[in-house]
């Protein structure tokens, strides 16, 4: 199997102190992955490091021959404007872009693919809705079908399901595991263990350093979880240079 | 008798003709362009580029008397400069893009007060800052009129960019680097449409004829396109009728037509479907679903 992700030694943090600390090992191509770990554990920075959002301290990340602009990314706070005045059908077709570019214009095809994309997250009928009127569960559906109209090859959801009811949820985590049968890599922070251990094969558990990696129910033990949660969250100010 | 009142003035003066046609031609370049600094919350934007674009503009005057083409270039070259490096420290640094502006401009403004006392002269700004629509020459009109083409091209191409910046500015920047560009081409449209406008408006009022419009449209349509062009209209209705009633009135035009866009404003916030105040203040039954 080769891999769509390899961390080497990867160190990732904020003004020199690292958030992710020597992380090494790669995600096989189509492999569906869970990152699990206490807040601020790094999943996040994790993410961002490997959507080229933020610079490794050191080490490195190689992305199996894609570009950053290859990989779908929905960020956990993205800073999308709710107020601006533009409808559902407009914001899903946004995924268009890398095949639409700047002038591209959006065809038949192209229209027939959106509609499709909003009907598969259940939000047929939603098209002509400014996204200032979406609920929180409607706006997430919506950047789901815009991921799946972004059509890559590695997608990277950072806590997609939090603050999403039980219904809307199962229904997204149905559009991840058809991603998945699709032989496409996907990786998902989340905090729901359940969730985890009911679809995710691989997981990551993650606390600043790695604490376990490998097939789900081999990582999500009690004891493996218990060290997560004794990570210590804050920056030490006078923390001496890291010598690994 | 309507004739008389309405087309009579245009159809008898030349110059104000050509006031008509500038006035035209500045609403349909500058309030698209008002309408993203708004939904992007730079609404008082406009105002701090005008008095960036002062100084460049007095240097072209001291350097070359008063020569549109030089007031223009220096006024382009000097907002074009503030845009451009405020756009870069807003995407770059940690501060805001309107804390950069805030800076930039207030530099500007006082190296353009600097080098006007250090020359001396008793410049005649006057024209500068009120500017005046009714003094609009052939060279001044092609000027206007070329902006307002340059400036609504430039927008067609940066405005898939421009909109999903505003929206949604971290999916942007992970599917393209388009954004940087499209940015720097926006606030360069807003200098170069700030220049238009002072030629006829002056300095100050030009951001009238950009924001008042914008802002009435918010009152108006939920949809951007839909926005900018009933932005579009109230601009032009402002100059035409702002024409006019400066003409039968005998009061200064720019303001004039301010003061019409302003009182569209006003009637705007009032009974704008869109979250208008008389409609807030007479609620209507809630529908069945």
């Amino acid at each position: 199997m080769t891999a769509a992700l390899r961390f080497s030694n990867l160190t990732l943090g904020y003004e020199r102190h690292p958030a992710v600390h020597h992380l090494d090992g790669e995600v096989g191509k189509g492999s569906l992955l869970a990152v699990v770990g206490p807040n601020g554990a790094g999943k996040s920075t994790l993410f961002k490091g490997i959507v080229g959002a933020l610079r490794p301290l050191a080490g490195g990340i190689e992305r199996g021959g894609l570009t950053v602009r290859d990989i779908a990314y929905l960020p956990q706070i993205a800073d999308i404007d709710r107020t601006f005045p533009i409808n559902v059908y407009d914001m899903v077709s946004m995924g268009l872009w890398r095949r639409s570019g700047l002038f591209g214009g959006i065809g038949r095809k192209a229209r027939d693919e959106i509609e499709t994309a909003i009907a598969a997250v259940g939000l047929t009928g939603f098209e002509d809705r400014a996204i200032a009127t979406l609920s929180g569960g409607q706006m997430q559906r919506t950047l789901f079908a815009r991921l799946l109209l972004q059509d890559a090859d590695l997608i990277v959801l950072d806590e997609p399901f939090n603050a999403i009811d039980a219904k809307t949820s199962a229904d997204l985590l149905e559009l991840v595991r058809r991603w998945h049968r699709e032989r496409r890599t996907v990786l998902a922070a989340l905090h729901d263990i359940e969730t985890v251990k009911a679809g995710f094969p691989q997981t990551l558990l993650l606390a600043r350093t790695p604490v376990a990696w490998g097939p789900t129910a081999e990582v999500l033990t009690p004891e493996n979880l218990l060290k997560a949660r004794r990570m210590c969250e804050a920056f030490d100010e006078h923390a001496h240079e890291c010598a690994a | 008798m309507l004739y008389v009142w309405l087309i009579a003035p245009f159809a008898e003066f030349e110059f104000m003709r050509r006031a008509l046609v500038g006035s035209f031609a500045l609403a349909l370049g500058a309030p698209p362009v008002g309408v993203f600094l708004m939904l992007r919350r730079m609404s008082l934007i406009g105002d701090a580029m005008a008095h960036a674009i002062l100084p460049g503009a007095a240097i072209g005057f001291l350097l070359a008397g008063l020569s549109l083409f030089a007031m223009a270039g220096g006024g382009l070259i000097a907002g074009f400069l503030i845009a451009i490096g405020a756009g870069i420290i807003a995407r770059t640094t940690a501060l805001k893009e309107d804390a950069a502006l805030a800076a930039f401009f207030l530099i500007s403004l006082a190296l353009g007060v600097t080098i006007v006392s250090v020359r001396g002269t008793n410049v005649d700004l006057l024209h500068f800052l009120f500017g005046s629509v009714l003094a609009i020459d052939d060279p001044t009109l092609m000027l206007i009129v070329s902006i307002t083409s340059v400036s609504l091209v430039i927008l067609a191409l940066i405005w898939r960019p421009l909109v999903i910046e505003c929206v949604d500015p971290g999916y942007l920047r992970s599917v393209s680097r388009a954004g940087g560009p499209a940015h720097i081409a926006f606030l360069a449209l807003v200098v170069m449409n700030l220049v238009g406008g002072f030629q006829a408006l002056g300095t100050v009022l030009a951001v009238g004829i950009m924001m008042l419009p914008a802002v009435i449209s918010r009152f108006w349509a939920r949809d951007i396109t839909l926005m900018i062009g009933v932005a579009v209209g109230a601009a032009a209705v402002s100059g035409y009728a702002g024409l006019l009633i400066s003409y039968h009135a005998n009061l200064p035009s720019g303001p004039a037509i301010i003061l019409v866009a302003g009182a569209l404003y006003l009637l705007s916030v009032l009974f704008g479907p869109v979250s208008g105040l008389v409609w807030l203040a007479v609620p209507r039954r809630h529908l069945e679903a």
